[in-house]
């Protein structure tokens, strides 16, 4: 039976499917936390977090530990150290952020190089800093699965009081809201969303899918609850047709397959530009 | 340590962390770190591409690296700068990995490209690489006052008639020169801090402009020097000693 775009055989995939959950979770929890990142002008913070884990990941391919503990571990190391060299001004944000990354990428460069010449694992770099959605064990599922759902319940009962801290932290903190619990709580989901796609679509592509549906949907929304829905569906959209492209890729080029990372980044960008003519508006406030 | 055959990455590493150390200090002061760890990342392609082309890498880098300010200046005119930069540096490290998928040697090539490759620079590369540093500083020189009057006090720069656009190009152009030196050497990832770490610290230790950013390139010397000689000694990589070492002494200024 004929199948021109291979789509029978992209379902029938057992890796497809895999990626297809594994992306769909990992863009919802992104396009949420990434909403508040955007509001709060952490895109800094939220790509070192994602490359902090890189640290972790290179480190759990040393011990031969799990990948998904070692990107989340060190994620939430990262932004602890980050809450406590302090996000709170400008100045100092930029700065502590900057430590903690120069710190963790010295890190991860031992480790892979370890990863390279001890365990002889040639592609270890590759696979942590670029990572593949089609590479990620079935087994990993039920965990990351749990995790998401865990940080999704948490922005929920939270979501008034951290969206309230997004825009205004001082009326916040004169209405009683805890500041400082809640901020490094954002702080940790901000490092989960970071590991986690850092370890699906990998550590330098997690910021594409950190801010870029996030900060289209903000100039889309006209509601704080579209921001999130936008943002979702922008993120689910550039995942899963990113990787059908990369899936399809294998048949146009004889046999090589381009990376998935490539289209789903390529989309957000165009998800992301086509907002920015969709309604230009000049920002004043960054 | 200091055999001939290493003569050139003693060299290099010292021209570099002069070039690094003193742009660091406006990075800092215009708290541009985000745009200083994405404009190298913005490089990686270039490096990508050379090697697949088999043309100069360092060639292939400043290309990128100007692409990549051009594509930060666009796009932070129309949105906001922080997402702006965030899908700079993504989009262009895709591409990177991709013309590297597309070439033979995949996965040396990356660790190489990411975090540099210092124990193995020729010494064809030495010349341009001086050039370049040489470049930077004579620039930096030449618009020190404006560039640091428009860093450190907008309003004020903008009272006394200077072109606040045209400073900014200006500013992330000096960023491309350094970043396409840097790569080689210290890869893409840690260029950065280099660029940060140095001048952070001289900051928080002197006040006036000029004596913190004479001690920020004294610091990024002791800083390029102390990690060659660990890593000569340990075998470890350079990139380690570097961002370890850069963030221990961004917080011991700290505590000072």
């Amino acid at each position: 039976m004929t199948d021109p775009l291979h789509l029978l055989t992209f379902w029938q995939n057992e890796a497809v499917r895999t990626a297809l959950w594994i992306g769909a979770v990992a863009a919802l929890l992104n396009a949420v936390v990434g909403v508040f990142t955007v509001l709060r002008h952490h895109g800094f913070a939220g790509h070192a977090l994602g490359d902090s884990s890189s640290a972790g990941g290179s480190l759990s391919i040393f011990l031969g530990i799990g990948s998904l503990w070692g990107f989340l571990g060190m994620a939430w190391i990262a932004a602890l150290v980050m809450g406590w060299l302090g996000l709170g001004r400008a100045q100092s944000r930029d700065l502590s952020t900057g430590v903690v990354l120069g710190a963790t990428l010295g890190v991860s460069a031992l480790f892979l190089y370890f990863d390279v010449t001890v365990t002889q694992y040639s592609g270890a770099t590759v696979d942590v800093m670029f990572g593949s959605l089609f590479a990620v064990a079935p087994k990993l599922l039920l965990p990351i699965f749990l995790t998401v759902f865990l940080a999704i319940a948490l922005v929920l009962i939270f979501y008034r009081q951290l969206l309230l801290i997004a825009a205004d932290p001082q009326l916040a903190q004169a209405s009683g809201v805890p500041v400082r619990r809640l901020e490094l709580l954002y702080l940790l989901l901000l490092g989960t969303a970071a590991a986690l796609s850092a370890l699906s679509i990998g550590v330098i592509l997690a910021t594409a899918l950190l801010l870029g549906p996030a900060a289209a949907a903000l100039r889309l929304a006209r509601r704080p609850w579209q921001c999130f829905l936008y943002a979702f569906l922008i993120a689910l959209g550039s995942v899963w047709l990113g990787i059908y492209l990369a899936f399809a890729s294998y048949y146009y080029n004889q046999g090589t397959s381009w990376p998935v990372s490539f289209f789903v980044v390529v989309l957000l960008l165009l998800a992301y530009l086509t907002s920015l003519y969709w309604r230009p508006r000049p920002v004043r406030s960054s | 340590m200091f055999a001939t055959f290493y003569w050139n990455t003693w060299l290099a590493a010292s021209l570099l962390a002069l070039a690094a150390g003193s742009l660091g200090f406006f990075v800092i002061l215009r708290r541009n770190a985000f745009a200083a760890h994405a404009l190298p990342l913005a490089a990686f392609p270039g490096g990508a591409l050379a090697t697949f082309l088999g043309i100069s890498p360092l060639l292939g880098l400043a290309g990128f690296a100007l692409l990549g300010v051009l594509f930060l200046r666009l796009f932070s005119r129309q949105g906001r700068r922080d997402v702006a930069i965030g899908l700079l540096l993504s989009s262009f490290l895709a591409l990177g990995g991709l013309l590297l998928s597309l070439g033979r040697e995949y996965a040396a090539r990356v660790y190489g490209l990411l975090f540099g490759e210092a124990w193995a620079i020729p010494a064809q590369s030495l010349q341009p690489l001086a050039v370049l540093c040489v470049l930077l500083l004579l620039l930096l020189l030449w618009q020190f006052r404006p560039l640091l009057l428009q860093s450190s006090s907008p309003a004020l720069a903008s009272a006394a008639a200077i072109p606040m656009d045209r400073m900014d190009w200006f500013f992330l152009l000096l960023l491309a020169i350094v970043c396409a030196a840097a790569v080689p050497l210290v890869g893409t990832l840690l260029v950065f801090t280099l660029l940060v770490s140095p001048a952070a610290a001289a900051q928080r230790l002197l006040a006036r402009p000029l004596a913190a950013w004479l001690l920020s390139m004294l610091l990024a010397e002791i800083l390029v020097w102390s990690a060659l000689a660990l890593s000569y000694w340990s075998n470890w990589p350079l990139g380690f000693f570097i961002g370890t070492l850069g963030a221990g002494l961004f917080l011991s200024s700290r505590r000072w």
